[in-house]
């Protein structure tokens, strides 16, 4: 590029991040899908997007330059960094790391100093995602994010620590454990352990805090995990909750939720009297809010990337302004809380050797958002084909895992970070051509359904040794052509009968070895990992 | 994402050909007017075994549910006493496919209501 | 008969005269829908519960015909009318013969 790329990160500095005109009477601080990344890492935004239906064209499906257009980012410009994907390595280079629990301690610390009564509130996401997070079974996130002392967190890939775990964490929360949506599966009753809502006294207004935890959680990850569980969007037990907490006084209804944006965005045109959602899951960071009629969505990125801060005014009963900044957390230019720092390496220390292995070395950027591919996906997928022997790989499109730029070392860290789950197991299974295809359309209208209700906001299904043209405004069933295998070049015949390499089944007693360990063995035969563009997939209709 | 997960249609379904016959059953061969009939279902199953519906109809004396994609599509029929509170009933059901289910009521005047709601059964996995 | 049936009710203890209250019933039962296959490859038979009916005094409240496509366990949530104090009777009909019953008692103030 032809800036100056020096002259732009010299010219960062923190107050200039943190700069903010304090307004109104009430601040909120949000983060949210942060699963478990406790220090500074790179991760780059998706290049591929795509909305369909309504929200074809609309944020936050809109990326790359057409992202910096959309919103007067300058190109090689620090927002370009850290809101979208183009000419990431270099970039990163430039910038740094992102991220990392001590710095987000001090911008949360900074906005208190602002204002001492500021609302901070956690999405959820928090307790899974990282070699640490999995063998203490969410404690150390749950030390840290107690020592960052939020107001009230909801849920997601928290219930896969299993139900039991859960309730153990939650019982000891010194905050508010908050879902309008989780109820009790045997008798549909609200859950006893999770507070639909709760209200904060805060500028002398009386907010109400509604929760929504991740809707299709049974769905999206194994349901006999926590089989006592019950969720859905339930918009109209929301909108009941709404006129619950108005009733009672509140001024202010903040919902915290981890619907995923498009969702929120519909839940926001079906349920009326909610003034600010803090939308989460879907790991979208956008630098301004969404306005759907009277309500804001506010949207904070993941993996500890971004902060939201969203000041307001109520006043008689009714919010009559905002002023909103999405805090980039750029770990070069925000100092460490030092107290923050001690008690991370704390959590740390005892693994720290089998953290810091190295195991390899990559060429190029290994990342993983996008809707259909991204390098760690790759790697992944071939470490799946080679490892257990296999014509065909499928990994998940989930949305987490921060990235890697050319020439970093690749630690056992990092590829737990991209791996780390409770049902992590490899499995290795005979598919028929029939059922892949299956298999391809039921993920493919989970993410491009035109209904958002009918969206579960991950990301397409990887896929390695299998290509296939998708047509993502076609009808379920027909959105998926041309399926080739690509070791012999022939077209998937649906008849036949493929030998399939995958992990995350949903499905009790999967069976094969954890997936950290066969990526692990793969890179250690490898030794340098080459990243090459993927044209597997031929996508139409985005 | 399921591994070895039951074949499960995810195709566009076709419904049960049987089901107007199940109609005409409730209704006598009467016409059946959209709406006037509250049908409460999941967007997407959690479980396609156990998938909570609720269903009302102001003065209703009797409510049917059907499966239209099910193999055989009768669910349930309520009939409503006369100290019920209202015409309304919760259940849960098995849906074997990505269908519609259907709700039919016999309203206070003898006339009959019907309404739909989609409910995907999926295979799912995956997640942000 | 099927095994380990076992019926579960909620009913509130008192209401007020002509109150309408919200009961939810659940059972303890396999519900086997006479579609599925055994490792054999027979088909299993069906064994379900094919009626519920609730009384209170004696007259009818809700009686619903249930078919295979009801889930195992068998859960239902409905209103009544309560215009006296007096028994809530509760009856599940198997397809085997057997009848499960329960009765809840309620107190109108
Ligand atoms: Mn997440
Ligand atoms: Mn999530």
């Amino acid at each position: 590029g032809n800036w100056s790329r020096l002259a732009a990160q010299q010219a960062l500095t923190q107050d200039q991040l943190l700069e903010f005109d304090t307004f109104g009477n009430v601040s909120l601080i949000h983060v949210t899908d942060i699963h478990a990344q406790l220090k500074p890492i790179y991760f780059r935004e998706p290049s591929v997007n795509i909305g369909v239906g309504p929200n074809r064209g609309e944020v936050p499906h809109v990326t790359g330059a057409d992202f910096r257009r959309l919103y007067g980012i300058d190109d090689g410009s620090p927002s370009h960094y850290a809101l979208t994907s183009g000419d990431f390595a270099a970039l990163a280079q430039a910038y740094g790391r992102v991220g990392g629990m001590d710095r987000v301690a001090t911008v949360v610390n900074a906005i208190r100093a602002d204002r001492p009564d500021a609302l901070l509130l956690d999405g959820g996401d928090t307790w899974h995602g990282s070699y640490t997070c999995h063998h203490t079974q969410g404690q150390d996130m749950v030390n840290v994010m107690n020592a960052l002392k939020p107001d009230a967190m909801t849920f997601h890939w928290e219930f896969t620590l299993g139900q039991d775990r859960v309730r153990e964490l939650v019982e000891g929360l010194p905050f508010d454990a908050l879902g309008q949506n989780i109820f009790d599966a045997m008798w549909d009753e609200p859950a006893e352990r999770f507070k639909p809502y709760e209200f904060y006294e805060r500028g002398g207004v009386k907010i109400a805090v509604i929760g929504q935890a991740f809707p299709y959680l049974p769905i999206a990850n194994p349901g006999w995990m926590f089989p006592d569980y019950t969720f859905g969007i339930r918009d109209r037990h929301m909108q009941e909750m709404v006129d619950e907490v108005r009733a009672q006084g509140a001024e202010l209804v903040v919902c915290l939720s981890h619907n995923g944006f498009d969702v929120d965005k519909k839940m926001a045109g079906q349920v009326s009297g909610i003034d600010v959602i803090l939308t989460g899951h879907t790991h979208d960071a956008l630098p301004e809010p969404v306005l759907v009629g009277d309500t804001i969505l506010i949207a904070s990125g993941s993996n500890g990337k971004f902060v939201s801060r969203v000041d307001l005014d109520v006043r008689d009963g009714q919010m009559m302004g905002f002023r909103h900044k999405l805090i980039p957390i750029f770990s070069d230019v925000i100092a460490p809380d030092p107290e923050m720092t001690r008690l991370i390496d704390e959590q740390r220390a005892p693994y720290i050797d089998q953290l810091t292995e190295v195991i390899g070395e990559t060429e190029g950027t290994l990342y993983r958002r996008g809707n259909f591919n991204g390098t760690w996906d790759d790697l992944i997928c071939d470490a799946l084909m080679s490892e257990r022997d296999a014509q065909i790989a499928l990994s998940p499109g989930v949305r987490w895992g921060p990235s890697l730029i050319p020439g970093d070392k690749i630690t056992r860290e990092d590829i737990w970070n991209v791996t780390s789950m409770s049902y992590g197991e490899a499995y290795r299974n005979e598919m028929t051509g029939e059922f892949l295809k299956v298999v391809l359309e039921d993920v493919a209208d989970n993410i491009f359904n035109p209904d958002p209700y009918y969206q579960q906001g991950g990301d397409m299904v990887r896929t390695g040794g299998l290509g296939y043209r998708i047509d993502v405004r076609a009808e379920q069933g027909s959105r998926i052509s041309d399926m080739v295998l690509l070791e012999t070049g022939e077209p998937i015949d649906p008849a036949a009968t493929y030998v399939v390499a995958g992990w995350a089944s949903v499905n009790e007693g999967t069976e094969g070895p954890m997936i950290w360990d066969v990526v692990e063995n793969h890179i250690r035969q490898q030794g340098t990992i080459r990243t090459d563009v993927n044209t597997d997939v031929e996508v139409e209709g985005a | 994402l399921g591994a070895g997960a039951a074949l499960m249609t995810v195709l566009p379904y076709r419904a049960n050909a049987a089901v107007e016959d199940f109609v005409n059953e409730f209704t006598g061969g009467a016409e059946v007017a959209e709406g006037g009939v509250d049908l409460i279902a999941p967007e997407i199953a959690e479980n396609g075994n156990t998938v909570p519906i609720e269903v009302a109809a102001e003065g209703a004396s009797a409510i049917m549910v059907l499966a239209a994609g099910n193999p055989t599509p009768p669910v349930a029929t309520f009939n409503f006493g006369p100290l019920a509170g209202a015409s309304r009933a919760a259940t849960r059901i098995r849906l074997a496919q990505t269908q519609d289910v259907i709700a039919i009521a016999k309203l206070a005047d003898g006339s009959f209501a019907r309404t739909s709601s989609l409910v995907k059964v999926t295979i799912g996995g995956c997640g942000g | 008969m099927a095994s380990g049936v076992r019926p579960r009710v909620k009913v509130p203890r008192s209401a007020s005269a002509g109150e309408t209250i919200t009961i939810k019933t659940l059972i303890s039962h396999q519900m086997e829908s006479g579609q599925r296959k055994d490792s054999d490859g027979n088909t299993i038979p069906r064994s379900i519960i094919n009626r519920f009916v609730v009384d209170f005094n004696g007259e009818n409240v809700l009686d619903v015909k249930m078919e295979p496509a009801i889930s195992t366990n068998p859960y239902f949530e409905f209103e009544a009318k309560v215009p006296e104090s007096g028994d809530f009777h509760f009856t599940w009909y198997d397809d085997d013969g057997s009848v499960y019953e329960d009765t809840q008692t309620i107190e109108v103030s």
